[in-house]
This record gives structure tokens, C-alpha cells and sequence, in this order.
């Protein structure tokens, strides 16, 4: 060993110099978000919570064609469907089971009408189980409350489709 | 009856007022670590609960308590539950001889140092029953690797400690830091101090030498059994007994509650805010060491405690004794 380099061991340089990296770096900005305070942003074409999507008139997208209940990978979507009265094909049942569900897109892909989205929200967290078994009740909530958001997105991407 | 009831009181609650603060400390001091850690690496740290996160190792400690606790099946249920008891108790009541201020001390005894390399050295037993009645490898190996490290590095702390008891011809704490009235024993005896942090560290299983818990190789050591509140005291007593590493290294190096300087606007500070203050000060470096070093190698970590360490402040010890008889500096009492 030369001698230089077992002065350094002993004047424990190398500790020392990293001692003083770490406290000059500790008073840099910090690269991390303050998150439940500030959020990251989040691309149009995030794929976080699903919602059923309505006409301007409030009239619901889904025609219940079944497209993607039969394309999703993890048989999370179960789809009845009945003939209403002016002879439009509508579900009567639209069930999501989120515990299943693997966020892949490919019902929103699928989706003739844009009727299932999956749009920006990702904090529903929720205490049970059952809670995550969304209905048809649910999704059209949500495609209610996240429309304005939802539409912007769809338009910000439709020149990639 | 009535007498000696009051004396039993008095006496507890002189206990309390020395242990609520300490406790509360510890859970302060754990969030000191974390923020420090984070700030080192850019992050922001527990922020959230109560100003600047202050409370979290409070509602950290809430959990734990609403936590169940599982004892595995095979694990010696007598030992495996006394051994987080023994850790938090010793951690604790070495705090009894620390003094605050001249006459702020629990336990005024004058072997003071003595008792705390005694309780310390008990301390192994905690992790080392711990490991070894959850009936499972890896705490096992954990608790093996504790007691080798700990055991090894007491060596050197306690010949370091003779150095300090050299210049100073007392054990007693109280003792001790009068005797840094005109220098800090860190100045003539720099080297030991700097030997004394680090085989600190190893002793408290702080990184670098945190490989009792290694979680790379080990999952969590002599904890990977323990859940709940039984968890938390091992927490609890490893962060006391840090806290206990700085205390004592500011009192055998940094002059205890001294003011650095005997001047007008030092000398306004209370006493035991210095001590306070030293404490905290040697924490940050305790924190910001986990921050940047790599973990070591088992067998460098032997090496380092008894083929440098050892040897290193056994000569010290030698060239102090000398140097002080030389000079006819010895002290006499």
C-alpha cells in the first residue's frame, strides 16, 4: 500500500469527504413531491379508475355490444343486457370486480362508443373488499363526476388512436 | 409506613420525570433520523403528522399498539416475550446515572461509568435471546453476528473509557466532566474520541455495522419474528441505547453540560441544554453516517474492532498513561 493512500485510511478521508457531499446535497432542493399536498401530472392517456360515460343529453354511451367484457385479459367485466322499449340494445347490468382488474386499457381501446374510460383518478382506496366491486350505479357516478376531465383527455389524445 | 411510602414516591416520580422525557426523546430522536436520512437523499421525509411530522413516531407508536402480535408456534414463548422486555428495560435504566447538570443525576453512584458498561454489555442478551427463541434461521443468525460484534466492540469502548478514566481518576459521570472544566478530553484525546463514535455505531448496530439486521441477507435479524408492539420495543430500546452511545459520548469527550465557553452569552444557556444540545449534535452525525456508508463486510468488521481498534487504543492507552506520569500529571485523590 503506498503511503498516501494509508494516510488517507487513517485521516478517514474518504468518510470524511462523502460526510461533507451528504450535508452540502441535504440542502439542495428536494426532487421527491410533497404528495398528498402536490401531485405529479398525469399523462391523457392514464389509465386509473374506470367510468361509464354519458351523451350530452344524458343519454348512456353503452350500447352493451359486450366488446369488452369479451377482451378483457382478467374477466373482470360481467355485462347483461335487455331491449329497451324504442328498441336500443342497453345493459341492465355493468360490473367491474377492481380487484381483478389489471389497468391494461384494452376495454377503453375496445370500446366502439367511448362509453368505459379509465380516466385520471387513482386514489379510491377503499376499507373492504366489496367496496371494489363496482356496478353499473357506480361506474355512470364516476363518468359523471370526471366527465369534463375525462372528454379533454380523449380529445388530447385522439390524433395518436 | 407513611415514611417510607413517601420516600418510595418521591422516588418514583423523580424516576418518571427522568424516563417520560427520555421516552419522548427517543420517539423525537426517530424522527430526527428519518429527516435527516431523507434530506441526505433529497427526499422529504415524515412531513405530514403535526408540525414538520414531529408527531409521526407517535402514530407510528399507535400502531404498533393496535397491532397483533404473533408468537410463532415453535418459538420459546417465556423467553421470546421477555427478550424486547429485557432490551427496552436496559436501554433504560442506564439513563439513571447520566448526569444533567452538577447535581441533576438519578443516581449520584460513584462507579457510574462502570454500571453503564455493565448494563450495556447486558444488553446483548435482548437480541441474543430474541434471536434465538423465535426458532428460526435468520434471526438466529442475526442474533450470533449481534453478540460477536457487540462483544467485540466493548473491548475497545472499554479501553477507551480507560484512557478518559486516566485523565480524570474517577468513575463517577459527575466526576468526569468536572474534570473537562478547562479542556474538552476530545482535544488531547482526539483519536479516541473519533474510535469511540465508530465502535458506537457498532455497538448500537447502526450502520455501517448494522449487519445484525442486515435486511439484504437477513430479512430483519433478531426482529423477523417479532410483530407489533413487541417490535416497537426493540425499536424503542435500540434508539435509547443511541441515544445513550451520544450522551455518554458527549460526556466522556465533549464536556457533558459545560458551555464550550465560560463567556456572558454562553453562559446564560442552561446547563443541561448543552448537554441536550451535544446529544443532538452527535445523533445528526450518528444519522447522516447511516446516510452515506455502505454496510460492512463480517469479516471486515472483525478485523476493524480487534486487529485495529483494539490495538490502537490499547497504545493509546499506554502513551497516555505515560505521558500523564511523565509530567507527574496524574490525577490524585
Amino acid at each position: 500500500m503506498k503511503i498516501s493512500r494509508i494516510l488517507k485510511t487513517i485521516l478517514l478521508m474518504d468518510f470524511l469527504s462523502g460526510l461533507f457531499i451528504a450535508i452540502k446535497e441535504s440542502f439542495k432542493t428536494k426532487k421527491t413531491l410533497n404528495y398528498p399536498f402536490e401531485k405529479g401530472k398525469i399523462s391523457p392517456r392514464f389509465r386509473g379508475e374506470h367510468a361509464l360515460r354519458r351523451y350530452p343529453n344524458g343519454e348512456e354511451r353503452c350500447i352493451a355490444c359486450k366488446l369488452c367484457e369479451a377482451v378483457c385479459p382478467a374477466q373482470a367485466i360481467t355485462i347483461d343486457s335487455y331491449e329497451r322499449e324504442d328498441g336500443s340494445r342497453k345493459t341492465s347490468r355493468y360490473d367491474i370486480d377492481m380487484l381483478k382488474c389489471i389497468y391494461c386499457g384494452l376495454c377503453e381501446e375496445s370500446c366502439p362508443v367511448d362509453a368505459i374510460v379509465q380516466g385520471p383518478n387513482f386514489e379510491f382506496a377503499t376499507e373492504t373488499r366489496e367496496e371494489l366491486y363496482y356496478n353499473k350505479q357506480k361506474l355512470l357516478d364516476n363518468g359523471d363526476r370526471w366527465e369534463s376531465l375525462l372528454a379533454a383527455n380523449i380529445k388530447a389524445d385522439g390524433p395518436y388512436r | 409506613m407513611i415514611e417510607y411510602l413517601n420516600i418510595l414516591f418521591a422516588e418514583v416520580y423523580k424516576i418518571l420525570f427522568l424516563l417520560i422525557p427520555v421516552l419522548v426523546s427517543v420517539a423525537m430522536i426517530v424522527w430526527l433520523d428519518r429527516r435527516v436520512w431523507a434530506f441526505v437523499q433529497k427526499r422529504r421525509g415524515p412531513n405530514v403528522v403535526g408540525p414538520f411530522g414531529l408527531f409521526q413516531s407517535l402514530a407510528d407508536a399507535l400502531k404498533y399498539i393496535f397491532k397483533e402480535i404473533i408468537i410463532p408456534a415453535s418459538a420459546n414463548k417465556i423467553i421470546f416475550i421477555l427478550a424486547p422486555i429485557i432490551t427496552m428495560t436496559l436501554a433504560l435504566i442506564s439513563w439513571a446515572v447520566i448526569p444533567f447538570d452538577e447535581d441533576f443525576v438519578l443516581a449520584d453512584i460513584n462507579v457510574g461509568i462502570l454500571y453503564l458498561f455493565a448494563v450495556s454489555s447486558l444488553g446483548v442478551y435482548g437480541i441474543i435471546m430474541g434471536g434465538w427463541a423465535s426458532n428460526s434461521k435468520y434471526p438466529f443468525l442475526g442474533a450470533i453476528r449481534s453478540a460477536a460484534q457487540m462483544v467485540s466492540y466493548e473491548v475497545s469502548i472499554g479501553v477507551i473509557i480507560i484512557n478518559v478514566l486516566l485523565c480524570v481518576g474517577s468513575l463517577n459521570l459527575t466526576d468526569i466532566v468536572l474534570a473537562q472544566e478547562k479542556l474538552w478530553f476530545v482535544i488531547p484525546l482526539f483519536p479516541m474520541f473519533v474510535i469511540f463514535f465508530i465502535s458506537a455505531l457498532a455497538e448500537t448496530n447502526r450502520p455501517p455495522f448494522d449487519l445484525p439486521e442486515a435486511e439484504a441477507e437477513l430479512v430483519a435479524g433478531y426482529q423477523t419474528e417479532y410483530s407489533g408492539m413487541m417490535y416497537a420495543m426493540f425499536w424503542l430500546g435500540e434508539y435509547a441505547n443511541i441515544l445513550l452511545m451520544c450522551s455518554l459520548g458527549s460526556i466522556l469527550f465533549l464536556g457533558g453540560w459545560l458551555s464550550p465557553i465560560d463567556l456572558y452569552p454562553f453562559s446564560l444557556v442552561p446547563s443541561p441544554l448543552w448537554l441536550i444540545f451535544k446529544i443532538l449534535l452527535l445523533f445528526i452525525l450518528f444519522s447522516l453516517v447511516k446516510a452515506i456508508v455502505p454496510r460492512y463486510r463480517y469479516d471486515q468488521l472483525m478485523k476493524l474492532g480487534w486487529k485495529i481498534f483494539l490495538p490502537l487504543s490499547l497504545i493509546w492507552v499506554v502513551l497516555t498513561a505515560s505521558y500523564l506520569f511523565y509530567f507527574n500529571l496524574l490525577p490524585t485523590n
